[in-house]
C-alpha cells in the first residue's frame, strides 16, 4: 500500500512534505520546464517586500567547500508587480504557494501580508525575519526577541492564512524563538536560514562578496540545521518546515526523523534541478521499505 | 528584470565523446546530446555538472563553441578546482548538462559587416556566429602568448580572414587584440556598417566597447559572471544594465544575458 505523504501546516495542505527553499527556485517559471511543479508539496517563492528592491552589489555568490555563500540582498519586484506579473503563473498549477515576505519595518511586513492575503493564489506566508544579507530590518527582527515577536503578532493580525516565521540559526537558543513564534500565533516555523559567513581573496586582500558578508548554505550546514530542528521540535507543538543542506532523500528523512513535518530543498536545486522530485520519491520508498504508513507517523520518531 | 518565462532548456545526460588537451592548459570537450545541440543558438551556454567533483556543489557554465549534428563542443581553461577535476573526465564518461541557456548573440544584420573578437577561450564563443552569419566578416583573436590563441584554424576553414595578436609577440602581431582591431578599422572601407561580436576577459571587452562607441557601431558583448542556478532563479549572476527607460537595473547574466549591447553595460560595475 502507498504511504500517505500528505502533511498540514495549519490550514496549508501539502500533498507531500517537500517544498523548495525561498530564493533557490525563483518565482516558479524558472524551473517549470525542468520539473513538474504539481509534484511539489508546496512552492515557496523568493522574498517579496512592499516596494521593488534592487539587491546587493556584485559579486553575490561564492562557492566554498560543501556549500556556497550568497549575498543577493533580497532583490525582488515588489508586491504589486509580483501580484500582476508573477503570481498568475500559478493559475496553471494546483500546488499551494507559500510567499516569503519581508520588510525593513514592522509596518512593511503588515503591508505585504495584507496585500497578498487578498490573492487567492497565495496559500501561506513564510515570514523572513532572518536574512543575513540586509543591513537593517530583516536580520535584526529575527535575532532580537522583542522585534521578532512584534513582527509575528502584527502579521497575525492582518491575515488569516497560515504564517510561518523563518528562524535565524545564529540566535542563542533556537527553542526559545520557536516557542515565541508559537505563542504569537504562528502556524508553523521554518528553519534554518543561511548561516552568516564570509570569504576573502588573498590576492586582492578584499572580501569576495560585494556585500562583504553573506549566508552559508549547502551540505556544509546540514548537521547544524539538524540539531537546531531537533531542539525546536522538542520545544513546540506547531509544525516545522526544515531546511539546510538537503541534497538527497536521506537528508530530508533525517529532518523528519528529528521532528520536522515538512522539508525544503534549497541550494541543491542549483546542482540538480530534479532533486525535489527525487526526494519525494525517496521518502515514499523509505516509508514503503520500512512499513511506515505515513509521513506523519514517521515525523519525530527519533529514539533517544 | 523581466517577469519570468518558461525556458526551453533541458536537463540531460550527455556522453563525453572526446576530451582533448591543448597547449596552455586549455581543453576541448565534445559532448553528444542531440536535443540540447538542436536547440543551441550562437552565444548560448551549457551549465555542466562536473563528474566526481565531491566537495564542490555548483554547476559550471561554459559557452558553446561548436554544434555539429548532435554534438556540442566547449573549450575551457583549467583555472580552479572545478575545471581541474573536469579535466580528468575521460572519454566515455557521462555528464549532466543543463541547456542551452541564456540570451545569445543576435544574428548579424544582412547589411552589416560582422567583426568577431575573441580573447583566450572566448574565441570559441563567437564561432557559431561566424558559422551562421549570412555575410563573411573578419575575426580578431588575441591572447597573452601563442598558446592562448585558439580556434584560428576553425575560422580559416570557414573562409573568414583571421587577425591574430599576442601580447608577447609569439603568434600574430605583438600587442593586444584591440591593436589588431584598430589597424583594421583604420583601413576599412568608408560607409561599411560594422557590427561587433565579442567574448573574452573583461578588460578586453571594455576596450572593444570603447572602439564600438568611437566608430558608432553596435557591439554585442558576452559576459562571464559568477553564477549559481543558470536558469534565472537565484539572481546571483546579475550585472548592471541600462533598462528600456534608461535606468540602471540588475539583469541576470544567465537569462537576459550573457550577451548585452556594449552601451547597455555599466562597465564600472563589472567587478573582477
Amino acid at each position: 500500500m502507498k504511504p500517505d505523504l500528505s502533511v498540514e501546516i495549519g490550514s496549508l495542505k501539502m500533498r507531500n512534505p517537500v517544498t523548495v527553499a525561498s530564493g533557490t527556485f525563483g518565482y516558479g517559471p524558472e524551473y517549470a520546464g525542468l520539473i513538474d511543479i504539481n509534484r511539489l508539496g508546496a512552492m515557496t517563492v523568493k522574498g517579496i517586500s512592499p516596494e521593488p528592491v534592487s539587491g546587493n552589489p556584485t559579486p553575490r555568490i561564492v562557492e566554498v567547500p560543501c556549500g556556497m555563500i550568497n549575498a543577493i540582498g533580497l532583490q525582488n519586484p515588489g508586491m504589486e508587480a509580483f501580484c500582476k506579473d508573477y503570481l498568475p503563473f500559478f493559475n496553471d498549477f494546483d500546488t499551494p504557494v507559500i510567499v516569503n515576505i519581508w520588510g525593513r519595518s514592522v509596518d512593511d511586513y503588515a503591508k505585504v501580508a495584507r496585500r497578498l492575503t487578498d490573492e487567492d493564489l497565495v496559500s501561506a506566508f513564510e515570514i523572513n525575519v532572518s536574512c543575513p544579507n540586509i543591513k537593517e530590518g530583516s536580520k535584526a527582527f529575527g535575532t532580537r526577541m522583542d522585534s521578532f515577536r512584534r513582527v509575528i503578532e502584527v502579521v497575525r493580525k492582518v491575515t488569516g492564512k497560515p504564517i510561518i516565521p523563518k528562524l535565524a540559526p545564529q540566535v542563542p537558543a533556537i527553542a526559545e524563538y520557536a516557542l515565541a513564534a508559537q505563542e504569537c500565533g504562528a502556524d508553523g516555523v521554518s528553519l534554518i536560514n543561511t548561516i552568516p559567513a564570509m570569504a576573502v581573496d588573498l590576492q586582492t586582500r578584499r572580501p569576495v562578496l560585494g556585500n562583504v558578508v553573506g549566508g552559508l548554505s549547502g551540505p556544509a550546514i546540514h548537521p547544524v540545521a539538524l540539531k537546531q530542528v531537533w531542539e525546536a521540535a522538542s520545544a513546540i507543538e506547531i509544525p516545522i518546515i526544515a531546511m539546510g543542506g538537503i541534497s538527497t532523500a536521506k537528508d530530508a528523512l533525517e529532518f523528519l526523523l528529528v521532528g520536522a513535518t515538512a522539508v525544503a530543498v534549497g541550494t541543491e536545486n542549483f546542482a540538480n534541478p530534479e532533486a525535489s522530485m527525487q526526494i519525494v520519491d525517496g521518502i515514499e520508498s523509505y516509508l514503503i521499505e520500512n512499513g511506515i504508513g505515513s509521513v506523519a507517523e514517521f515525523s519525530g520518531s527519533l529514539r533517544i | 528584470m523581466s517577469a519570468p518565462e518558461i525556458s526551453d532548456a533541458l536537463l540531460r545526460t550527455a556522453d563525453l565523446l572526446a576530451h582533448e588537451r591543448m597547449p596552455g592548459g586549455y581543453r576541448l570537450m565534445v559532448l553528444k546530446q542531440a536535443q540540447i545541440a538542436s536547440r543551441a543558438r550562437p552565444g548560448q551556454f551549457v551549465h555542466l555538472r562536473v563528474p566526481r567533483l565531491r566537495d564542490r556543489i555548483l554547476r559550471r557554465p561554459f559557452s558553446i563553441f561548436k554544434v555539429e549534428g548532435d554534438e556540442i563542443s566547449i573549450i575551457y581553461k583549467c583555472v580552479g578546482t572545478g575545471t581541474d577535476v573536469l579535466a580528468c573526465a575521460p572519454a566515455g564518461d557521462r555528464v549532466s548538462l543543463l541547456g542551452p541557456l541564456g540570451n545569445g548573440f543576435p544574428e548579424p544584420g544582412a547589411d552589416s559587416f560582422p567583426l568577431l573578437v575573441g580573447g583566450g577561450y572566448g574565441a570559441g564563443a563567437v564561432y557559431m556566429t561566424a558559422r551562421r552569419s549570412p555575410v563573411k566578416g573578419a575575426v580578431f583573436i588575441g591572447g597573452r602568448s601563442a598558446d592562448d590563441i585558439l580556434c584560428a584554424e576553425d575560422y580559416e576553414q570557414l573562409g573568414w580572414p583571421v587577425h591574430l595578436a599576442s601580447e608577447d609577440g609569439t603568434r600574430g602581431q605583438r600587442g593586444m587584440v584591440t591593436d589588431a582591431l584598430d589597424d583594421w578599422l583604420a583601413g576599412r572601407a568608408e560607409g561599411l556598417k560594422i557590427e561587433i561580436f565579442a567574448c573574452g576577459p573583461h578588460p578586453m571587452l571594455a576596450a572593444v566597447a570603447e572602439r564600438a562607441i568611437a566608430i558608432d557601431c553596435q557591439a554585442w558583448i558576452s559576459l562571464d559572471r559568477p553564477m549559481g542556478c543558470g536558469v534565472g532563479a537565484c539572481l546571483a549572476c546579475v550585472q548592471k544594465i541600462r533598462s528600456q527607460d534608461g535606468d540602471w537595473v540588475y539583469a541576470r547574466t544567465c537569462k537576459e544575458g550573457p550577451v548585452f549591447e556594449c552601451r547597455d553595460i555599466s562597465w564600472k560595475d563589472l567587478s573582477s
